[in-house]
């Protein structure tokens, strides 16, 4: 079952084109990176998913049962939450403003669900912590339960390891492919970090000036593009 | 003490002054958390000084004070937090802007038209005198209207503070609650300035929040502790200001920046 269709999409700023016709298709329970060099258009094609910025040319569609603010979000840890004031429990439950429309205030049903996802990556006696006393590797963690209280299938994750330790990225890495695999979340996640990348994703999207490349991580490592890129990644 | 307490409130300029001190305080500190973690602190501070301008040219040309600022500021506050999000003129190059611009413009009109007097006094600290029945009226409606949305609004306004591209990821509105925020921001920024006055008005923002940011843990309790301490400043300030017939805007910021010492200390105890 598709999850997100891309059909010849272009996305430009001003005029400038970024990425062009793009097309590919995400299958329930894939595990997808997008890598390539910068400024070849990994975070506007991550704002089109997310339904942030509407593509120039072509479509996006998203899967059956997926409506657009059901997409979980993993983003960049930005500079201003490393000193905000606030408690796991409140960063994680405003995951699930999705489902409250306008109503304040959160019910037992959202509780539940928050309470659901801090056990499940194992962070439930952090509940009570602030969120700026948290190590990378935990923040990252807050953040992944509260991208899961809004997505149901799909999470999308932007350079989630950024800034983390060794140890931390492997955590975060095989928490990834726990959900994949044991949950069947699909994981869309746009990376750096080509080795694990390489590693853990089952396809690879790559993106750059002159053509793309959609396909399995192993198809990839044997494309043009890919011992291309390799190679230069090694230099 | 308690002489002094009774006398305070036998003169009515002192209860209306207190009436409306505390409501904008509590306003104000609402505010100003998210205003404070969105990296916007120094917005209070040009917008009152576009408010200082805009009152000079109303009261040079004989017209309403409020009408001509209200609205002023408002757009005012809506052209920096614009500016900040595209990014064309970074937001505090933004901000020194217009502040130094509105300043110059009020100082230009008030000498020619009524002589550098005290009335520019009071415009730029402040004075308690200026509160009217009228005032009272409308910082009770707006205290009231900022409370209600606040509360309504409370989780989303949570989640656009803390991290705005999830919020609009997960179907919330970012762009109709930053607006929010910048209108009762400039209201309470243009109702509090004449107590205040122009070149204080952005501690009420400001300093409640960064104190009980050093104390407290949770979004919940920042809130909670930031209203308490604004009100509690407020009062104090203004009872040594009646007392010792010190400033009044003066008076209040320094107790609020006692406040704010006395917490960092005592979080940097508790670090070690």
């Amino acid at each position: 079952m598709s999850c997100i269709k891309c059909e010849h999409v272009t996305f430009s700023y001003e005029n400038q084109v970024v990425v062009s016709d793009l097309s590919f298709q995400v299958q329930a329970g894939d595990y997808l990176c997008i890598i390539g060099e910068n400024g070849t258009g990994k975070s506007t094609l991550m704002k089109g998913l997310l339904g942030l910025k509407k593509p120039a040319a072509g479509v996006i569609t998203l899967g059956e049962g997926i409506r657009q603010n059901e997409v979980g979000y993993v983003p960049q840890q930005t500079e201003n939450q490393k000193d905000f004031p606030a408690s796991v429990w409140e960063v994680v439950l405003s995951g699930c403003l999705n489902s409250r429309g306008i109503l304040p205030g959160f019910g037992a049903k959202e509780k539940r669900l928050a309470e659901e996802k801090l056990k499940l990556l194992g962070i439930y006696d952090l509940k009570n912590k602030s969120f700026r006393d948290l190590s990378g590797g935990q923040r990252q963690r807050a953040l992944l339960a509260r991208s899961l209280c809004a997505a149901k299938k799909l999470i999308l994750l932007d350079e989630p390891t950024t800034g983390l330790d060794p140890l931390a990225t492997e955590e975060f890495y095989h928490l990834l492919l726990e959900l994949n695999k044991k949950h069947q979340i699909t994981v869309i996640m746009v990376s750096h970090a080509i080795q694990e990348a390489l590693e853990h994703a089952d396809h690879i999207l790559y993106l750059s000036q002159e053509s793309h490349f959609f396909g399995t991580t192993e198809n990839f490592m044997d494309s043009e593009a890919g011992r291309k890129f390799l190679g230069r990644m090694e230099e | 003490m308690m002489q002094y307490v009774t006398e305070m409130f036998s003169y009515p300029f002192m209860v209306r002054a207190l009436v409306v001190g505390i409501l904008l305080s509590l306003c104000a500190a609402l505010l100003g958390v998210s205003l404070v973690l969105k990296r916007y602190s120094m917005i209070g501070d040009g917008l009152s000084h576009v408010g200082f301008g805009a009152l000079a040219v109303a009261s040079a040309l004989n017209l309403a004070p409020l009408t001509v600022a209200i609205p002023v500021v408002i757009l005012a506050s809506f052209v920096l937090l614009r500016l900040n999000e595209s990014g064309k003129m970074k937001g505090d190059a933004a901000t020194a802007v217009f502040s130094t611009g509105a300043l110059a413009v009020g100082v230009m009109v008030v000498s020619m038209s009524t002589g550098m007097n005290s009335d520019l006094n009071s415009y730029l600290f402040g004075s308690i005198l200026a509160m009217s029945k009228e005032d009272v009226a409308i910082s009770v409606v707006l205290a009231a209207a900022v409370l209600v949305l606040y509360v309504f609004f409370y989780n989303k306004l949570f989640a656009v503070t803390f991290d705005e591209t999830f919020a609009r990821a997960t179907g919330v509105r970012t762009g109709l609650y930053n607006s929010l925020l910048a209108v009762l921001t400039a209201i309470v920024v243009v109702l509090g300035m004449r107590m205040m006055g122009a070149l204080l008005i952005s501690s009420l923002i400001v300093f409640p929040a960064l104190t009980s940011m050093r104390l407290f843990q949770s979004y919940r309790s920042v809130i909670f502790s930031s209203v308490v301490l604004a009100v509690v400043s407020f009062v104090v300030g203004m009872s040594i200001s009646f007392w010792y017939g010190t400033p009044a805007g003066a008076s209040i910021v320094v107790v609020d920046m006692i406040f704010f010492c006395v917490s960092s200390l005592a979080a940097w105890v508790k670090e070690r």
